[in-house]
């Protein structure tokens, strides 16, 4: 037993890593085979053998945790007397709780949108190019490139300097100002500007998700309905609003759908590049600092379940547009 | 290891009781391994290892510590406890990460709770007290503090009148940074009172130049410099006793002893004359890195930058940090009086749970041997507030100044305020709001009442 | 269904399939036929790049260089120093290798578990009908929001109950719980995509779920795992949260990221050697990229769908 949790060597680490794959494999293997008897079984029970894992791990890992986290909102702040409400109260009667929410909304609203809307132009424009390999590693690139790299990316972006000799901008915005003649600006400091700087940001890093996943939604798009269009004389931008962008429509709400999702959750940008000060806060820094650096539980957990909460749009969005998909079907 | 380590503490044993440290190698200098040129190789320390066969045969035990002090200064912690591992055969694991106090609170509420942590926060001892989960120092560790510490830093250590955690590390905030050179040159005297620094800030001014320097962006800590600023005031202006009710809740926050010394703040930091050298306008401070804030001084467009003693691990490489060097700090100088009040942190040794070799390493981290230790491994910018600690093992010049601070049994020695008030304040509303009152310029009185009325009902 | 909502040509659902291998052939063609386009695409590929080689240029540069002057000085006043890496890689004690190593084992069964996973839940919400489906599949992925934080606390109380804490299994299992939901939403697209009438068809060969599903589906999708993969490769390779809660504490379990997110040192301000560190950690991302990336060119379902 000790075996499987103290690995101090590279050898046994690596053999530790294979014999967890092995054995998952094993037991994913004994189930499918248990429930693997064509057209006997009641699809129920196939469906269990296929979802039971996920289904569990999910009930273990993310149910029960946030039905504790809905169940701790109406708690107080260490979790020992029942307040009721009271912690929704002080978020909604908070000052700068509006600035917050409007904030958040601009984020969820903005990031999906844009970042889909260059995600899916690119990939339509360097589709079976030439340079196509080479121009969407670029694109991806900041996929891979962790939180920390990304904030310490951008402070040499907005970077601010005085504009008084002997001192140079160190910021890539602030040095074109100052070449343009005009003066060096605080990106991040003016409210409500800085917010939208700070969403660049997060474009920045997740079109290449974006463009990953349309892209190969368009090279999916039926040759022939191409090839139809483009005898009827439809090209250009016309074959992107007519043919392309309604052929992948599935993979647009998906794209939309996580991006906006993940949105809502994010708040490394907005604690390592702003701290959430000068009006820059959003509902999952406030959930973050509230848990885990005032240690208010209560509160905390409150913020989390309006997270919760402004997901419930999306979902319903998702739920029509699988409606559609199954009327199609 | 075990071996060498059993081998150890007899030497150490023959070596004699009641000798307080022995150097047991030749030189110092030129044995360390690749830690830095005039620091000591920890294993060529020795202490009396007496006071550690009470807790009984330790031999192969571990003690885990959780710390929020990392790269590069976790080495020589880690240095620091080779002659305690060598005495006892315990090994110490050290883990040190940037989000401690969140992941402490995580895994104390997990079950995972570490032996030992070093806690910078009174507030949140206080917190994890209040969980049930923090283990009363032995009396051991109480005698050490006793005899080692001055009273103010066991209270901070206390909570309802049960001694928890010995303090451990400590830094100095009441300095202003300067360059001895520029003011030589220019023929400027360090100020001893309150009115001649300003008397020189404005004959900096009238020269052209900012006489200031400041930032107080730091992550997601961004505004605690400027806490530090109101509260060097506050003990200056209305005295240690105001301070205490301050942060103690006794007087409210926007009393009008306090609005005058954020108005004295008020006098430097949002003085267009006075900032901000070399970074921009008065609203710059609150885009500059507190850690290039004071760099301007190296390039004469800044005079003077207040902050505490560890800045000088900030000056880039090949400053020279002395009185007669590069750059120096003075102490903050005081309003009324003579001697300038010292404001203050550090850690808080706080244990988890109360086996021998948990209790036995508390004990080792609150003697005079251990602060001796490590600052004969430890380069610039490490010092302790124990009164065992002989300053001359301290490397630089303003450690040494530091240590003498604290141990200067006149000075008046308050800890860093923000630091005890609840986290909605001292890690929260105080912050936000200070860093507002710079960048938005929000009138003074305003600032207050609104951290007062953020103040948690008790 | 389909991925289409035919517009412009109204032709028979098989039909069109029939003739699709054929036409591929025919589809290579340029997409850059105007210069607007070309320059469209530019634009965004160099807005996109200058920051990071902004990061890539300050990595080589010296400590109070970076802090005076703009990364953009280099092309006029070049100076270039390791020390930053050398500072990464050698400073602070750490063994680079062993954390890397760390890494690895982290990440492989952490991208394997939660995708086969995935796999099975896909399939069985795109093609087993059973009751409550659509339901269950909802709830699934509206699982994506719950914040990880959240997590934490209970995870980690049923590891030390289990005497698991400390080991790889609690990030394994961590990081595939985490994966499962959006895991599950991407894969049931991609599995949608496929014409039902494939599966139809090995249905009446007599062929099972099981069958089904590895026989005729697994084939197709081998360059959508692939790209789901490298987005899961590249989550856990770059997380930071995950590991400093279960492998805290561990010194044998900790990866890389943990070491790098030290580097900004106790104040945070040393961004010179974030910078360097940035650049070690995304080296072997980078790799896995390029050495997948001819299915992000070939799209996400392999080859021509064929009847």
């Amino acid at each position: 037993m000790q075996w499987f949790l103290d690995a101090s060597t590279t050898g046994h680490k690596i053999a530790l890593m294979v014999v967890a794959i092995l054995l998952f494999a094993a037991v994913m293997g004994a189930i499918l085979f248990a429930v693997d008897r064509p057209r006997r079984v009641p699809n129920w029970i196939v469906a269990a053998g296929f979802l039971g894992p996920t289904l569990l791990l999910l009930l273990v890992g993310l149910v029960y945790p946030a039905l504790d986290t809905i169940r701790g909102s109406f708690y107080s702040r260490d979790g020992s007397q029942f307040v009721g409400l009271d912690n929704y109260a002080t978020v909604f009667t908070t000052d700068s709780f509006q600035t917050v929410l409007v904030n958040t909304l601009l984020w969820v609203v903005l990031v999906p949108l844009v970042t889909t809307g260059l995600g899916l132009v690119y990939a339509y424009l360097v589709d079976r190019t030439r340079f196509e390999a080479l121009a969407k590693a670029l694109v991806f690139l900041p996929m891979a490139i962790s939180m920390v790299g990304a904030g310490v990316i951008w402070k040499f972006v907005y970077e601010y300097r005085p504009d008084q000799p002997g001192v140079n901008q160190i910021g890539l915005l602030n040095q074109l100002l100052v070449m343009l003649g005009m003066e060096p600006q605080q990106f991040l400091l003016n409210a409500p500007s800085n917010t939208f700087w700070l969403i660049v940001v997060m474009i920045w890093i997740q079109a290449g998700f974006a463009m990953t996943v349309l892209s190969a939604a368009i090279k999916a798009i039926p040759d022939d309905i191409v090839e139809a269009a483009r005898l009827d004389g439809v090209g250009g931008i016309q074959m992107f609003r007519y043919v392309t962008v309604p052929s992948i429509r599935p993979a647009l709400v998906v794209v939309l759908t996580t991006v906006a999702i993940v949105t809502l959750k994010v708040f490394d940008i907005v604690r390592t590049m702003t701290g959430g000060q000068f009006g820059t806060s959003v509902v999952a820094n406030e959930f973050y600092t509230q848990a885990f650096r005032q240690f208010n539980v209560g509160l905390g957990a409150a913020l989390a379940v309006l997270l919760f909460v402004l997901v419930i749009p999306i979902i319903a969005y998702n739920v029509r547009q699988l409606r559609l998909a199954e009327e199609i079907r | 290891m075990t071996m060498r380590a059993r081998g150890r503490r007899n030497t150490a044993l023959a070596g004699g009781l009641g000798v307080a440290l022995v150097l047991a190698g030749c030189g110092a200098g030129e044995t360390s391994g690749g830690g830095g040129g005039d620091t000591a190789d920890p294993s060529e320390l020795s202490i009396d290892c007496a006071p550690y066969e009470e807790f009984g045969d330790l031999e192969g035990q571990t003690v885990s510590v959780y710390t929020s002090i990392v790269d590069p200064e976790d080495q020589p912690q880690i240095d620091s406890y080779v002659p305690f591992e060598e005495c006892t055969g315990v090994e110490v694991q050290y883990e040190g990460s940037r989000e401690f106090e969140a992941q402490l609170v995580v895994r104390v509420q997990s079950g995972n709770a570490p032996d030992i942590a070093f806690i910078p926060q009174p507030g949140l001892l206080a917190t994890l007290v209040g969980q049930g989960a923090v283990v009363p120092a032995p009396q051991q560790v109480e005698a050490n503090v006793d005899e080692y510490w001055d009273e103010s830093w066991k209270t901070y250590g206390t909570v309802d009148d049960t001694f928890y955690a010995a303090p451990l590390g400590a830094n100095a905030k009441s300095f202003v940074w300067y360059s001895p050179s520029a003011f030589e040159d220019a023929g400027y005297e360090i100020p001893q009172t309150w009115d001649e620094m300003v008397a020189l800030s404005d004959q900096i001014a009238e020269s052209g130049a900012k006489p200031w320097c400041a930032g107080i962006v730091s992550g997601d800590a961004t505004g605690w410099p400027a806490t530090d600023w109101l509260e060097d005031v506050v003990l200056r202006s209305a005295g240690p006793e105001v301070y205490d009710q301050w942060v103690n809740h006794e007087i409210p926050f926007d009393d009008p002893q306090i609005v005058e010394a954020l108005d004295l703040v008020g006098g430097i930091l949002k003085n267009p004359d006075y900032v901000n050298g070399g970074l921009g306008e008065v609203q710059s401070i609150a885009s500059t890195e507190f850690g290039d804030a004071g760099l301007p001084i190296l390039d004469g467009s800044c005079f003077m930058h207040r902050q505490a003693s560890f800045y000088q691990a900030n000056w880039p490489e090949g400053t020279e940090v002395a009185e007669d060097g590069d750059v120096f700090a003075f102490p903050l100088p005081p309003i009324e009086g003579e001697s300038a009040p010292v404001l203050g942190g550090g850690e808080f040794t706080a244990a988890f749970n109360d086996e021998p070799a948990t209790q036995a390493f508390q004990t080792y981290l609150s003697s005079a041997d251990w602060a001796n230790v490590k600052a004969q491994v430890s380069g610039p910018g490490w010092v302790s507030a124990n009164t065992g600690l002989d300053v001359e093992n301290l490397v630089s010049p303003i450690d040494q100044l530091a240590a003498e601070q604290f141990q200067d049994p006149e000075a008046v020695f308050r800890f860093d305020g923000s630091d005890l008030m609840p986290g909605e304040i001292g890690a929260g509303a105080l912050w936000t709001e200070l860093t507002n009152w710079i960048a938005n310029d929000k009138p003074t009185q305003q600032v207050l009442t609104d951290v007062e009325n953020a103040w948690p009902a008790a | 269904m389909t991925t289409t909502t035919p517009v412009m040509a109204p032709v028979p659902i098989d039909e069109r399939r029939l003739t699709r291998a054929e036409r591929r052939a025919v589809a290579a063609r340029t997409k850059f036929s105007s210069p607007a386009a070309s320059i469209i695409a530019l634009v965004i590929a160099v807005l996109w790049t200058v920051p990071t080689l902004g990061l890539l240029i300050t990595s080589f540069r010296p400590e109070l260089d970076i802090r005076r002057s703009g990364w953009w000085t280099v092309f006029t006043d070049p100076t270039f120093t390791l020390d930053n890496y050398n500072e990464v890689l050698y400073g602070g004690g750490t063994n680079f290798a062993a954390l890397f190593v760390n890494s690895l084992v982290i990440t492989l069964p952490a991208v394997v578990i939660p995708i086969t996973l995935a796999l099975l839940a896909a399939y069985a919400f795109a093609w087993i009908d059973f009751p409550g489906r659509n339901i269950l599949f909802v709830a699934v992925f509206a699982l994506q929001v719950v914040p990880i934080q959240v997590t934490l606390i209970p995870l980690l109380s049923i590891y030390v109950d289990t005497g698991l804490a400390g080991s790889f299994w609690t990030i394994w299992l961590s990081h595939s719980i985490f994966a499962l939901p959006l895991a599950v939403f991407l894969l049931h697209n991609f599995m949608k995509e496929i014409p039902a009438s494939l599966v139809e068809a090995a249905r009446m060969d007599g062929a099972g779920h099981v069958k089904i599903f590895f026989q005729v589906l697994l084939p197709l999708l081998t360059p959508a795992i692939a790209a789901f993969g490298v987005f899961q490769f590249l989550w856990v390779w770059n997380d930071l949260l995950v590991a400093l809660t279960f492998a805290g504490g561990a010194p044998d379990v900790v990866p890389l990221t943990v070491r790098v997110a030290e580097l900004a040192g106790t104040r945070g301000s040393d961004w010179y050697l974030l910078a360097a560190g940035a650049f070690v950690s995304i080296v072997l991302p980078l790799v896995v990229f390029l050495s997948l990336q001819r299915y992000f060119v070939r799209g996400l379902l392999a080859g021509s769908v064929k009847g």
